[in-house]
């Protein structure tokens, strides 16, 4: 049996959706563990004296794609059926800029702002209800941004193949990179705290 | 306060979990995680009128964080009715300042297609140039602005 499970059909729609909330709370729970529903917290990220943000989700990227990478490479996982972002490089690099700031001002970003407001803090409520007006403006101008939204698009493709190496030697590059970040991680925070 | 409440558990056990937390959506319904997305389906729900966007797999996959957030904290003694900021800023500004920095997250995920979830953890776990691009440009621009939003935060 080779997975995707839904994309093989192995699981019909019915195995998407209830797979949906299970996925989900077990995401709203890996969040809140380590403390990411607690604003002050994450935006020790940008003052660098608390990199749990880093080290939370470079594990969890990490995790994922060596062990997406080596399931694909077993046979286990047919990863041309997983569906991936594609790449429109202008849009994108705007749309970081403007989420940048606004997680520095926010101090939670789309995920943790639920985690916040499901354990009861408003500040979490005022994230929600100010991204859903950020999307509806969105959609207000989106006929004057279309052909800037549209602009430099790539289609499906990794940074490797941009840079004209195989897959795995992206994956060396990502995971010596996050290593090197564990390994000064502790050492930033004592500096800065 | 961080302070109340059972101590929090370690970031990269957490960071691990959560990573084979995304492989098994990779496994099980060849997606990855995804938040702002479901903002998306219901801003547009919304507006249009059309069916609810309970139907709407990440609107379903946010609910269950929601849930999932909460029976964490719960069980660890972390529920709480609270406006959480940093020691210099009245709870006004805070409230303010959320909600303003939502609306630029909101405009800044519908650009990128995605958000910390969707495209920078998803999409960056299976290397997509997008992706990094994004995760390149957000944390640039939180470190360059850093320093004009200390009064929030230090």
């Amino acid at each position: 049996m080779t997975a995707p499970l839904t994309e093989t059909g192995a699981l019909g729609s019915t195995g998407e959706l209830v797979a949906a909330p299970l996925i989900g709370m077990a995401f709203g729970w890996c969040l809140e563990r380590p403390g990411l529903g607690y604003a002050p917290k994450l935006a020790g990220q940008f003052y660098l004296s608390d990199l749990t943000v880093y080290k939370v989700m470079f594990s969890a990227l990490l995790t994922a794609m060596l062990g997406a990478f080596w399931l694909d490479r077993m046979g286990l996982l047919n990863l041309s059926l997983v569906s991936m972002p594609e790449t429109y490089v202008l849009p994108q690099a705007l749309g970081g800029v403007l989420f940048g700031a606004g997680f520095l001002v926010a101090g939670l970003c789309p995920g943790t702002s639920c985690v916040a407001a499901a354990s009861g803090r408003l500040d979490g409520f005022c994230v929600i209800g100010g991204m859903l007006g950020g999307v509806a403006l969105f959609h207000a101008v989106f006929p004057w941004v279309q052909r800037f939204y549209e602009s430099t698009a790539l289609g499906s493709v990794t940074f490797a193949e941009m840079l004209n190496v195989s897959r795995g030697m992206g994956i060396a590059l990502v995971t010596l990179v996050a290593l090197g970040g564990f390994a000064i991680a502790g050492r930033i925070e004592k500096a800065r705290s | 306060m961080a302070g109340a409440g059972k101590p929090y558990s370690d970031p990269y056990l957490a960071g691990i979990g959560l990573g084979l937390v995304l492989l098994s959506a990779y496994v099980w319904v060849g997606r990855g995680l995804g938040a702002s997305g479901a903002f998306s389906s219901v801003v547009v729900a919304a507006s249009t009128g059309s069916a609810s966007p309970l139907g709407d797999w990440l609107v379903l996959e946010l609910v269950g964080v929601a849930a999932g957030g909460y029976l964490s904290a719960r069980l660890a003694g972390r529920t709480r009715a609270a406006i959480e900021r940093g020691p210099r800023v009245s709870r006004r500004g805070r409230i303010m300042a959320a909600a303003c920095g939502g609306v630029l997250m909101g405009l800044g995920a519908k650009f990128a297609r995605g958000c910390t979830s969707g495209q920078a953890l998803s999409g960056g776990a299976l290397l997509s140039a997008g992706s990094w691009i994004f995760i390149a440009a957000c944390f640039a621009t939180g470190y360059a602005f850093a320093p004009l939003a200390r009064r929030l935060w230090r």
